[in-house]
C-alpha cells in the first residue's frame, strides 16, 4: 500500500520544493507590495514622501498622519477626519449584511426545501441581481428612495445594498441547502417542527461555513461600495469610501500623501480583519458540497 | 375496518398516475411489508401514509379517522428513514427527544421516555454523542429510538436496512423482528429486498408499476403467486419458468416439455383443477421453485407426486449449504437446488426429482396463475 500511495502522489524533491516556495514567496511579495507601500508611507512625515523615494523606509517614524486622517483632516468642507464616516459605514454595513444574509438563507431554504410552482423562474430572476450593472438602476433606485422617503439616509443605503446582495446570498444558500438531505426536513416535519423551527433548529446550526461566506462577501462588497454611497447618501450618511475620495480629491491646499495613505489603510482595515478572522472558512464554505455532501 | 385503512388511494403528478387505486387494510399489530422494484410506488405510498405526500384521490385512515390533509406531526406516526435522517447538530439524546420537545412534552417526561428507549435499544452509553461519531448500526438504533420514543400508532420504515453491510443487515433484521414481537406495534415497512419482506412480515404487498400485484401472507405470496411478476420477484434464486404443453393422460393431465437432449418429458399434475384441465392442448408456463427441483435423495418425503427425470448438467454452483445445479427444460435454463454433497459434474447426466405438488401454472397471455 505504501508503495502504491507514493506512486500516485506528485514527487517533490528538494530542488523542486525550493523553486516551488521561491515562486510562491515572490507572488506573495508582489501581492503584498501595494499594502506595504501604503503602510510605509502612512508613517512618514510628508517631506520625506515629496522629497524622496516612495519605497524606502521612513527616517522619522510618526503616527501623526494616522491621527490626522482619523480625526482632523479636511473632508469636503469640514475638518472632521474620517471617523464620522467610518461609523456611517459601520451603521450601514452591519444591518445590510445581517438582513441580506438572513433573507438569503430563508430564500435558499424555501427554494430547495419548500419548492413551489415556478420557483426556478423566480430564482432565475433573482440571479439578475448578480449580473445587472449598478449604473442601470441608479435612476429607478433614486426614484424609489425618494418615494419611500429614504433618500439620503443610512436606512436607504441599507435597503439598496440588501436588494442587491440578495441575489448573491440566495445563490449561496440555495447551492448549500441543495445538498442538505431533504429526509432531515421530513423527519423534523414528522417530529412536529414547523417552517421556522426547522430552519432555526435543523438548518441554521449546519450552515456555519456558508454564513461565513455570505458575511465576508457581503461585508467586502458593501464596505467597498462607492457608487451607491456617492449617489444616494447625504453628508451625514456618507460612507467611508466616499469620504476617502473627498479627502484625496480635495482641490485646495497641499496634497498630504501620508494622510491619504493612512486614510486608505483605515478604509481597508475592516475588510482585511474580516478576511483574517474568517478567511479560512471562506474557501471551506465555497467548496462545501462540491466533493461530498 | 382495519387499524390503518388505505382505500382506493391514488397518486398522480399532473397527468401521470403513479399509484393506482391501492386498497390495503392493516390490522393492529400487523407487520405489513411493501415490496417491489425501484419505481414501483412503494415509497410514495409510505410517504402518503406519513403525510409527506398528498393523496390525489381515495382515503387513508388511522384508527377510523381520515388522515387526508392532516399534518404529518398530527397523525401520531413515526418514521425511520433510509438515511436515518439524524439531526447532525444534535446529540443522540436530543435527536431522540426532539419530537417530544416539539409536542411540548415537559422535560422530566422527555428524559424518562428517552432513558426507557435507550435501555430498550442498548444505546444508553451513546446518548451524549453526535450522530457523526456513530457507526452505521448505532445510527440505525438511534433512528429507531427516535421513532419508538413517540409511542406512535403506526411505525413507518423506509428501507431502513439498505445502508448497512450484509452481516449487520441480518442482525438488525432480527432486532426489528424481536422489537415487533415485544411491542406488538403496527408497522408498515418498505423494502426492495424480498428476503427482508419474507422474514419480517405478517403480510406482504408486492407492488409493481403502481399496482399492488398481490397482498397476502408470506406463505401465500411464495407458494401461490398471483402472476408471473410476483413469482419471479419473490424467492432467490427465482422460480423456474418453463413453457409446457398441457396433455391429457389416462388419469388426469400432465405438463409436457423437453429436456436438454430434446427428449420429451412428461410431468403429471398432482390434483389439477377443472380450470387447468380446460387448458389441455394449450401451452402454459409451469413454475417450479428451485427447492422443488432437486436430486432424488433430497426430495421432500411428504410430497405425494415426485417425478424423476434425467437431464444434462450445465453448471454447478456449490453454495455451502446447497449446491445449485443448472439444467435446461423446454429450452429454458433452470436452477435445481440439490444437497450440498451431491455428486454431479457439468456436462454429465444427472437424475433430477421434481415435486409436482409445489408446481404452479400461469397463463401465457394474461400471465396470471391458473388456480
Amino acid at each position: 500500500m505504501a508503495i502504491a500511495s507514493s506512486d500516485t502522489a506528485i514527487r517533490t524533491g528538494r530542488v523542486t520544493r525550493f523553486f516551488l516556495y521561491l515562486v510562491l514567496i515572490l507572488f506573495a511579495l508582489f501581492y503584498l507590495l501595494p499594502f506595504g507601500v501604503m503602510l510605509v508611507n502612512s508613517v512618514k512625515p510628508l517631506a520625506e514622501i515629496t522629497g524622496g523615494n516612495m519605497l524606502s523606509l521612513p527616517d522619522v517614524w510618526t503616527l501623526e498622519p494616522w491621527f490626522k486622517a482619523w480625526s482632523s483632516a479636511q473632508i469636503g468642507v469640514e475638518a472632521t477626519g474620517l471617523s464620522p464616516y467610518f461609523w456611517n459605514s459601520i451603521k450601514m454595513v452591519v444591518p445590510a449584511v445581517a438582513i441580506s444574509t438572513i433573507l438569503g438563507a430563508l430564500n435558499g431554504y424555501v427554494l430547495t426545501k419548500w419548492r413551489f410552482k415556478y420557483d426556478t423562474l423566480i430564482f432565475g430572476m433573482m440571479l439578475f441581481a448578480c449580473f445587472i450593472p449598478f449604473q442601470i438602476v441608479l435612476i429607478p433606485m433614486a426614484r424609489i428612495l425618494g418615494l419611500t422617503g429614504l433618500a439620503g439616509s443610512t436606512p436607504g443605503l441599507v435597503l439598496v445594498h440588501v436588494v442587491f446582495g440578495l441575489g448573491f446570498t440566495t445563490l449561496y444558500f440555495k447551492n448549500y441547502y441543495q445538498v442538505f438531505p431533504t429526509e432531515l426536513i421530513r423527519a423534523a416535519q414528522i417530529d412536529g417542527a414547523g417552517f421556522f423551527r426547522i430552519f432555526q433548529r435543523i438548518l441554521l446550526p449546519s450552515s456555519g461555513p456558508i454564513i461565513v461566506v455570505s458575511v465576508i462577501w457581503q461585508f467586502t462588497n458593501i464596505w467597498n461600495d462607492f457608487l451607491f454611497g456617492a449617489s444616494f447618501a447625504d453628508l451625514d450618511s456618507q460612507p467611508m469610501t466616499v469620504a476617502l475620495n473627498n479627502l484625496v480629491q480635495s482641490s485646495h491646499g497641499v496634497k498630504e500623501y501620508n494622510v491619504h495613505f493612512a486614510g486608505a489603510v483605515f478604509a481597508a482595515l475592516p475588510t482585511l480583519l474580516v478576511y483574517i478572522v474568517a478567511g479560512r472558512y471562506f474557501v471551506r464554505g465555497l467548496m462545501a458540497g462540491s466533493v461530498k455532501g | 375496518m382495519g387499524f390503518l385503512d388505505i382505500k382506493n388511494a391514488t397518486k398522480s403528478y399532473g397527468e401521470l398516475e403513479v399509484l393506482h387505486k391501492v386498497d390495503i387494510e392493516v390490522e393492529e399489530g400487523e407487520f405489513l411489508v411493501l415490496v417491489g422494484p425501484s419505481g414501483c410506488g412503494k415509497s410514495t405510498l409510505l410517504n402518503m401514509i406519513a403525510g409527506l405526500e398528498e393523496i390525489t384521490s381515495g382515503e387513508i385512515a388511522i384508527k377510523g379517522t381520515t388522515m387526508n390533509g392532516v399534518h404529518p406531526s398530527k397523525r401520531n406516526i413515526a418514521m425511520v428513514f433510509q438515511s436515518y435522517a439524524l439531526y447532525p447538530n444534535m446529540s443522540v439524546g436530543q435527536n431522540i427527544t426532539f419530537g417530544l420537545e416539539m409536542h411540548d412534552v415537559p422535560k422530566p417526561e422527555r428524559e424518562k421516555a428517552m432513558n426507557n428507549v435507550a435501555k430498550l435499544l442498548q444505546i444508553e452509553q451513546l446518548l451524549d454523542r453526535k450522530p457523526g461519531q456513530l457507526s452505521g448500526g448505532q445510527r440505525q438504533r438511534v433512528a429507531m429510538g427516535r421513532a419508538l420514543v413517540r409511542d406512535p400508532d403506526v411505525f413507518l420504515f423506509d428501507e431502513p436496512l439498505s445502508n448497512l453491510d450484509a452481516k449487520l443487515r441480518v442482525d438488525m433484521r432480527t432486532e426489528i423482528k424481536k422489537l415487533h414481537q415485544k411491542l406488538g406495534a403496527t408497522i408498515v415497512y418498505v423494502t426492495h429486498d424480498q428476503i427482508e419482506a419474507m422474514t419480517l412480515s405478517t403480510r406482504i404487498a408486492v407492488m409493481n408499476g403502481g399496482y399492488v400485484q398481490q397482498l397476502g401472507t408470506p406463505k401465500e405470496i411464495y407458494n401461490t403467486p398471483n402472476n408471473l411478476f410476483v413469482a419471479t420477484f419473490m424467492g432467490s434464486p427465482s422460480m423456474n419458468l418453463v413453457p409446457v404443453k398441457i396433455v391429457k393422460l389416462d388419469k388426469g393431465i400432465a405438463a409436457e416439455t423437453s429436456n436438454a437432449h430434446g427428449q420429451t418429458v412428461s410431468l403429471p399434475f398432482s390434483s389439477p383443477s377443472d380450470e387447468l384441465k380446460s387448458y389441455v392442448g394449450k401451452t402454459v408456463i409451469l413454475g417450479i421453485r428451485p427447492e422443488a427441483f432437486t436430486d432424488p435423495g433430497g426430495a421432500d418425503r411428504d410430497a405425494s407426486n415426485i417425478v424423476e427425470i434425467d437431464n444434462e448438467v450445465i453448471v454447478t454452483e456449490p453454495a455451502g449449504s446447497d449446491t445449485f445445479v443448472m439444467t435446461t427444460l423446454g429450452g429454458k435454463e433452470c436452477n435445481a437446488r440439490m444437497r450440498a454433497d451431491v455428486q454431479v459434474k457439468p456436462g454429465s447426466q444427472a437424475r433430477f426429482a421434481i415435486n409436482m405438488d409445489k408446481a404452479v401454472v400461469f397463463d401465457t397471455d394474461t400471465e396470471m396463475r391458473i388456480p
